[in-house]
């Protein structure tokens, strides 16, 4: 069958099982939109900058563990896209970003709108290609959809000029793929798997950390089997979370920079760390020589680049998470660890790391508090990138499997709209609340058209400090409290709200927050809710940068700096 | 942590930009590559690139591990530690004068290299071998002024019947990751 290149691309992505993508139209992608009416089957959301088309994508790749789509046009809309694929690039999320080039007559000639994009994305994807022939589209975007979801997913970008989307060629969409540069583990080294077991065995203060790759494998009831099995306190990184059940008796919550302060005790503590699905970041493991001083290691990951890479592991186990747990489960034997866990209960109570103070200053802990109280932990909570993060990753139990949808590697401020958006595009029938700040908000606040265009529910709810609430923390306790350029000016977000036709409301009073909160569940349509908090909260527990985990600062110390400010 | 150089070979597939990304991965880490051979391999459509670089082990290994990822790179090997044949080829563009050739016939001559070009005022000296065979004679002939060097890069090949190979069968699409996976999930 002849198509042209454009027929091909829907042709591929309909056999991809691709429903949705994430766009916006130029000069250099105008074939693909002009074949786009004859693929009623394949939803387009038009975004309002690219930047949102990726995270957008970024977000529904993790919600329904498909490979998200982005279309773009060349040069600034490609350029555009580079954040979003980089904030998927660090959190390992499978995308296909397909853009627009110039024609290939004036690839390389400074045409309008041209910019090397595939140059510019190539240490930020998984893999990328410029196709240059109508007939070699379909075997790229074969290979494109399975090298983003095989192995440890991420972007793969896949640039094709105006005239090739144009070009006829036959179409046969190609059964397999064949890339004898593309390595897979494909075998669990059982040899390895034995080992782990036996350290396990002769563990008396094992501890899991169960990381991203523990939700992208959907290894849910195998970390759960293995933590039960065995009485192991479960640790969830900050893209973990969600992971395993956070009302489980077993579970900890998260470690590292804004970690509880039992967790990073904990794992100095130890005697055996499983990190699952994770990869020792500088957050996690604060002063790397000094972390986890008495642990050996045993690391589960699909990627070998992983292992070795900043701790080196007693065993490795290289392969998919359920893979390798399942064999693991088989081998290790019911134990208990009652000094271990009443060690820890102690250390909990000591240092309440998250208590919530009590006072009637509206805190922002207190909102995202209510928020877990309203939906019961029944909903997707997306976050941009700061102070609001550390509180819902803290305040907040998620109980529902692959609940929290937040920027951790690249800590994209702005992702938290885009990403709401992608997650609601995703599960139209779910409750999806945006936890933001009032910085982040606003770097990417144009997809609230989006939004209401698509008649998306989403729930905002900003929460307004004033302030660059996790640059000023740092300036106040690393740099004299001299805050440059972190108190910030926001326009009024309820007639924002309402300027883009959506419900908007403002709460200034700890009182009016759970009434406020269940008056947007209520509305079927999307709701912004401001909730002016306490401008001076600080996050806590921290790690100071180059610290180590036992420096953990449990509470605040009253800061003796007098505060300049200047914007 | 110690330095050493390192000789890694890899096998990677005749496209354009595969040097990019490739080089891409050592100037992430800040590496600077002392020499890189290019050339094809024995597989056709496979070429084969030396590098020599100037670094700990540790950083070396973390690098390679990343260069493996690269989907066109289809094997890369470390191969510093083994028994291998190495050879780089320089060109020499010496200056000479009636009464300097003799003398600059004799050292290339101790040095089993050869003339390839001679004119009243230069000589172009080929030398092939290791390294160090190299540095010495370039020693000597600077002394007569050299006007033009070209060095390859080295290139090696480990001895006997070790090879710098990839697996024989090329990936296939497994069935059990060919799929999306299931949404949601339960604990």
């Amino acid at each position: 069958m002849r198509l042209t290149g454009a027929q091909i691309v829907f042709e591929s992505m309909l056999r991809e099982g691709v429903r949705h993508v994430f766009g916006y139209p130029g000069g250099a992608n105008l074939p693909l939109y002009d074949t786009f009416v004859q693929y009623p089957q394949i939803q387009h959301i038009l975004v309002r900058h690219e930047q949102a088309a990726a995270h957008a994508a970024d977000a529904y790749a993790r919600v329904t563990g498909e490979v998200g789509v982005c279309f773009a046009t060349s040069g600034p809309g490609a350029t555009n896209l580079v954040t979003g694929i980089a904030n998927a690039w660090m959190d390992s999320v499978p995308l296909v970003c397909i853009t627009g080039s110039v024609v290939t007559a004036l690839i390389g000639r400074d045409g309008f709108q041209e910019a090397d994009i595939t140059g510019i994305t190539l240490p930020v994807t998984k893999h990328n290609a410029l196709v240059q022939k109508a007939e070699d589209i379909a075997r790229t975007l074969k290979e494109a959809f399975y090298i983003a979801r095989t192995g440890r997913p991420g972007p793969v970008l896949v640039d094709i000029p105006r005239d090739t989307q144009q070009q006829l060629a036959e179409f046969e969409y190609p059964e397999r793929v064949s890339l004898r540069g593309y390595k897979l583990p494909e075998h669990i080294d059982y040899g390895q798997v034995k080992k782990a077991a036996q350290l396990i065995g002769e563990s008396q203060r094992p501890l899991i950390l169960s990381g991203h790759g523990v939700i992208l494998s959907q290894a849910f009831a195998e970390v759960r089997t293995l933590a039960e099995t065995c009485d192991i306190p479960v640790i969830t990184t900050l893209l973990g979370i969600s992971g395993f059940p956070g009302t489980h008796p077993l579970a900890l919550g998260m470690p590292g920079m804004h970690g509880m302060y039992w967790n990073n005790q904990a794992i100095s503590n130890a005697d055996l760390l499983l990190g699952i699905g994770m990869r020792f970041d500088d957050r996690v493991t604060g002063r790397l020589k000094d972390f986890a001083p008495h642990a050996k290691i045993i690391h589960v990951d699909i990627d070998p680049a992983e292992i070795g890479k900043n701790v080196r592991p007693t065993a490795a186990l290289l392969g998919d998470v359920k893979a390798v747990l399942q064999v693991l489960n088989k081998e290790v034997h019911p134990k208990q660890h009652p000094a271990w866990r009443a060690w820890l209960r102690e250390q909990r109570e000591q240092h309440p790391s998250i208590a919530l103070p009590e006072t009637d200053k509206l805190l922002p802990q207190y909102v995202i508090h209510k928020i877990y109280e309203a939906t019961r932990g029944d909903a997707y909570v997306v976050t941009g990138v700061g102070q609001h993060q550390m509180w819902a990753a803290q305040f907040y139990w998620y109980d529902r499997p692959n609940s929290f949808i937040t920027s951790g590697g690249l800590g994209t401020m702005g992702f938290e709209v885009p990403a709401a958006l992608g997650a609601q595009v995703a599960r139209p029938h779910d409750v999806v609340w945006s936890v933001c700040g009032d910085g982040g908000f606003q770097m990417t606040s144009q997809e609230l058209a989006t939004i209401v265009e698509y008649e998306l529910p989403v729930k905002f709810a900003i929460i307004n400090n004033g302030y660059l609430g996790m640059v000023r923390q740092w300036q106040q306790l690393f740099y004299k409290n001299n805050r440059m350029a972190v108190k910030m000016f926001s326009p009024d977000f309820v007639k924002l709200a309402e300027a883009y036709g959506m419900v908007g409301m403002r709460v200034t009073d700890k009182l009016q927050v759970e009434s406020a909160i269940e008056r947007a569940m209520a509305h079927p349509g999307p709701v912004l809710i401001e909730f002016v908090v306490d401008e001076d909260e600080n996050c806590y527990p921290m790690v100071p940068p180059g610290a180590s985990l036992q420096e953990t600062i449990d509470q605040p110390q009253p800061s003796r700096e007098e505060a300049t400010t200047r914007r | 942590m110690r330095r050493e150089h390192h000789t890694i070979v890899a096998l990677v597939e005749d496209r354009p930009g595969v040097l990019n990304r490739i080089a891409s991965k050592w100037r992430q880490r800040g590496f600077n590559i002392e020499s890189l051979a290019v050339g094809h391999s024995e597989t056709p459509g496979l070429s084969r690139m030396t590098f020599v670089v100037d670094a700990a082990t540790h950083d070396v290994e973390q690098v390679v591990k990343q260069v493996d990822k690269l989907v066109d790179v289809v094997h890369i090997e470390d191969i510093t530690d083994h028994d291998m044949v190495s050879r780089e080829l320089a060109m020499i563009k010496v200056r000479s004068t009636a009464a300097t050739r003799s003398e600059i016939l004799q050292i290339v001559d101790i040095f089993r290299a050869s003339i390839v070009d001679v004119t009243p005022d230069t000589l172009i000296v080929e030398v092939t071998g290791e390294e160090a065979k190299l540095d010495s004679l370039l020693q000597l002939l600077g002394e007569f002024g050299i006007l033009e060097l070209c060095r390859t890069g080295r290139i090696a090949m480990p001895r006997g019947s070790t090879r710098v190979s990839p697996d024989e069968e090329p990936h296939l699409l497994l069935p059990h990751l060919a799929g999306g996976r299931a949404p949601g999930g339960i604990y």
